[in-house]
């Protein structure tokens, strides 16, 4: 093992490379590991639609979404339509968090009391009922919004078709 | 001296990493977060990397959909894909690779796993997977990490199970250095032990008593592993001393989901009438994977839906629902697994078939508390008959129910409570501990002193007149004995052993668990007779023809062992009265059906 350490070291000095790493020299502060290839792919305006695919799909594979969608409900009860949302409600939640961590845009309690000023961010607030000429606006919040904290999708390598949301399954032998 | 100490838990069910960068002001062992295939296309990392290699065939997966920012046109994947794509196909993945390398009736340097799998498709060895999972952490690592401070150059430490006997840690070893790497060995009990250690740091003299015995209880995902670590004084100061180590015992929280899953689907049959496939069994058995969690906690009451959704679209028609309360849960697993039992309780052996398949050695009998049972009575020592502290390890030993559980079976055989040492993340406490040790193995903190865990012995033919169909019986000549510290070597005195050139010589190698007290050089009467004794694969040297020697002459030789540094086994020819050495190696091509035998008797 050490013959194999020593033979490593000999071909680094044959090859230029510095055999005491510059790490060892004194203490520098810690650099953090740089991270693996970007986890994060940008999204591109042209692919907008590629990305609104991958959420069904992800929302499919971990939560069977798209098959509970599809499915026509008219013929089940409502327990035997519960027993089975309530699995695919589970596992949407977590895929949900896991990806987009979604949360409220207000944090105060609906049907509390809130108080607009003007020059209100308008992508973020929407203002119904009653309008005077301009703010501040007082009224109830109707609804507290959802924000995503962050989009977090796997990296992606290789191939991907993008119009398939779940590919076929066949069942093999048997 | 390497920037960073890397501990490596090599998992049967998952793979962990830990890492401590000598550098910074205080070390602190972090967790390496691995990259890995998550879905087709698709890389993510995780706090593990689930052990199992899936091995598609030609054209199955769309080109680059398994492959890795270090590995383009990859035809197999490792991980959580791996893992997800072998529930629904199992003839394909390759999982438990770490169980077969100590699985003696096997050829482990042949191409046999996936197990199930037809002979002529792609199959790779035992070594050659843990190779795999081994590479993947180093290409993980190099991708990851300053280019300066690559994975090959840092000190590893690599886990292993405390039963893995000499050839089991060898051929980890060879894997290892196959993947390029040099590794330092350490038992994953110890390694626990160490987290715990670091964990408290000074106080730990606090929680223990010198004299008393600390058992390490490892359950995780597919075995079990036991381990005794004696509290000793020297001279005022605490010290630790691993004593005993158990089998490797193939039983764990696999075999707890699936018997919570059988159980539930006989219920469907009884009660509704419902007959479930394979695939809705195993959505089954992943429901109660989740569910058990909630149903083994503190105080439980409520019972818990498992849901399996319906196949393909229809989805709520299919779907089938069904409750467990806690108490039935309760019930099959603690009552099944994990039964109070009396301190002489043996485990039950299964009848034997006639013919018996060659594969894994499953434990036949389900009752962790019976295997620990026969663990501990084995190894009471004259002070104490029972240890008198626990650590837990492993996933399974989350739930509260099952520690509630086994603190009552130990507390009745020590007859006063057990006390239980806190460790937390017991699924990462392995990698974290390995980390340390690595650390502290230059410095002055406590180290848990081992030697090894096992005697060794090489089979002598006794001199005996020849009598037709009757073979002489077959001394064993102890090389190791139990307890020889890491780093030291031995010469064994002669006993009339030589060896024939030009020609290959064999020996019969044996080990024991049992038998602490024979001392180097001395000698068992019909060793293959005898009880406690494993047969392992043979030791062979060949030696060539050289000047002065004619072929077929006979050298007589001593024999000189040295257990390494890094934990492996070697033993050597040294002639006598002469310069010439020659090594032994292991014969492991030989597969030897009586094995299985001798190895389950012994539990």
């Amino acid at each position: 093992m050490k013959l194999l350490q020593a033979w490593k070291a000999f071909m680094m000095v044959l090859k230029g490379e510095e055999l005491v790493p510059k790490s060892s020299l004194p203490l520098a502060p810690t650099p953090t590991p740089k991270p693996a290839a970007p986890l994060k792919p940008e999204l591109m305006p042209e692919r907008f639609e590629e990305g609104a695919m991958y959420t069904l799909l992800l929302l499919q594979r971990e939560g069977r979404l798209i098959d509970f969608l599809q499915e026509s409900i008219d013929g089940y009860a409502d327990d035997q339509i519960g027993a089975a949302v309530r699995q695919i409600h589970g596992d949407c939640q977590a895929a949900l968090n896991h990806h987009f961590s979604i949360q409220p845009v207000r944090s105060e309690d609906e049907q509390s009391q809130v108080e607009i000023p003007d020059g209100f961010d308008a992508t973020e607030l929407r203002l119904t009922g009653n309008l005077p000429e301009s703010g501040p606006y007082k009224g109830a919040l109707a609804h507290r919004g959802w924000r995503a904290d962050k989009v977090n999708l796997p990296q992606r390598t290789g191939a991907v078709n993008t119009t398939i949301i779940q590919p076929a399954e066949v069942e093999v032998g048997g | 001296m390497s920037r960073y100490v890397i501990g490596i838990d090599l998992g049967t069910t998952n793979v962990a990493v830990a890492y401590l960068d000598q550098q910074a002001e205080v070390p602190e062992p972090q967790l390496f977060q691995i990259p890995q295939v998550s879905n087709s296309g698709e890389v993510g990392t995780a706090d593990t990397l689930p052990s199992f290699l899936y091995l598609p065939n030609e054209g199955q997966f769309a080109q680059g959909s398994l492959d890795l920012p270090w590995a383009t046109e990859r035809s197999f994947c490792c991980g959580q894909h791996a893992r997800k794509l072998g529930a629904m196909s199992p003839t394909q993945v390759v999982s438990s690779a770490k169980s077969w390398l100590c699985a003696g009736n096997v050829d482990r340097l042949a191409d046999i796993l996936p197990w199930d799998r037809e002979e002529s498709q792609l199959k790779i060895s035992p070594v050659e997977s843990a190779k795999r999972l081994l590479g993947h952490l180093r290409d993980a690592w190099n991708q990851t990490m300053d280019s300066e401070d690559r994975f090959e150059f840092q000190e590893i430490i690599l886990t292993v199970p405390a039963s893995f006997d000499a050839v089991a840690r060898d051929l980890t070893v060879m894997a290892a250095e196959e993947a390029g790497l040099s590794v330092t060995l350490v038992e994953e009990p110890q390694a626990a032990f160490y987290a715990w250690l670091h964990e408290h740091g000074e106080n730990w003299r606090d929680e223990i008593e010198a004299g008393q015995q600390i058992l390490v209880c490892d359950i995780g995902g597919g075995t079990t592993d036991f381990s005794l670590i004696q509290v000793t004084n020297e001279d005022g100061n605490l010290g630790l001393e691993r004593i005993a180590v158990g089998n490797h015992i193939l039983l764990g929280g696999d075999n707890l989901d699936l018997a919570l899953a059988y159980s539930v689907a006989a219920k469907l049959q009884r009660e509704r009438n419902m007959k479930l496939d394979a695939r809705q069994l195993a959505g089954l058995t992943h429901a109660c994977r989740e569910a058990k969690e909630e149903l083994l906690r503190d105080g439980a009451t409520e019972p818990q839906t498992l849901t399996v959704l319906g196949r393909g679209s229809s989805l709520i028609g299919g779907t089938i629902s069904v409750q467990v309360t806690p108490e039935e849960a309760q019930g099959i697993l603690l009552d099944g697994f994990f039964p109070a039992c009396a301190v002489d309780a043996e485990p039950a052996q299964a009848r034997r078939a006639g013919l018996r398949s060659f594969g894994l050695q499953y434990a036949s009998d389900p009752a962790m508390t019976r295997h620990l049972a026969a663990f501990v009575s084995r190894n009471s020592g004259e002070d104490c008959a029972s240890p008198a502290a626990v650590l837990f390890n492993g996933g399974v030993s989350k739930a509260p129910a099952i520690r509630a559980r086994l603190l009552d079976v130990l507390s009745d055989w020590h007859g006063a409570e057990v006390t239980q040492l806190a460790g937390t993340h017991p699924d990462l406490a392995v990698a974290y501990g390995a980390c340390w040790y690595g650390n502290v193995r230059r410095g002055n903190a406590i180290r848990i002193r081992a030697g090894s865990a096992r005697s060794y012995y090489v089979g002598i033919e006794s001199t005996m007149p020849a009598i037709p169909g009757y073979e002489p019986p077959m001394e064993g000549l102890c090389v190791i004995p139990f307890g020889l510290e890491e780093g030291t070597e031995l010469d064994i005195p002669s006993q009339g052993l030589g060896v024939f050139v030009g020609a290959s010589s064999e020996f019969r190698f044996f080990a024991s668990a049992d038998r602490q007290e024979d001392p180097a050089g001395s000698t068992i009467p019909n060793i293959t007779d005898m009880a406690g004794i494993t047969e392992l694969p043979s030791l062979s040297t060949h030696l060539n023809v050289d000047e002065g020697d004619g072929a077929g002459s006979l050298i007589p030789v001593n024999l000189h062992a040295e257990l390494s540094e890094i934990g492996t086994l070697a033993l050597w020819c040294t002639e006598s009265g002469g310069e010439r050495r020659w090594r032994l190696r292991y014969e492991l091509r030989e597969g030897r059906a009586p094995l299985a035998e001798s190895a389950e008797s012994h539990e």
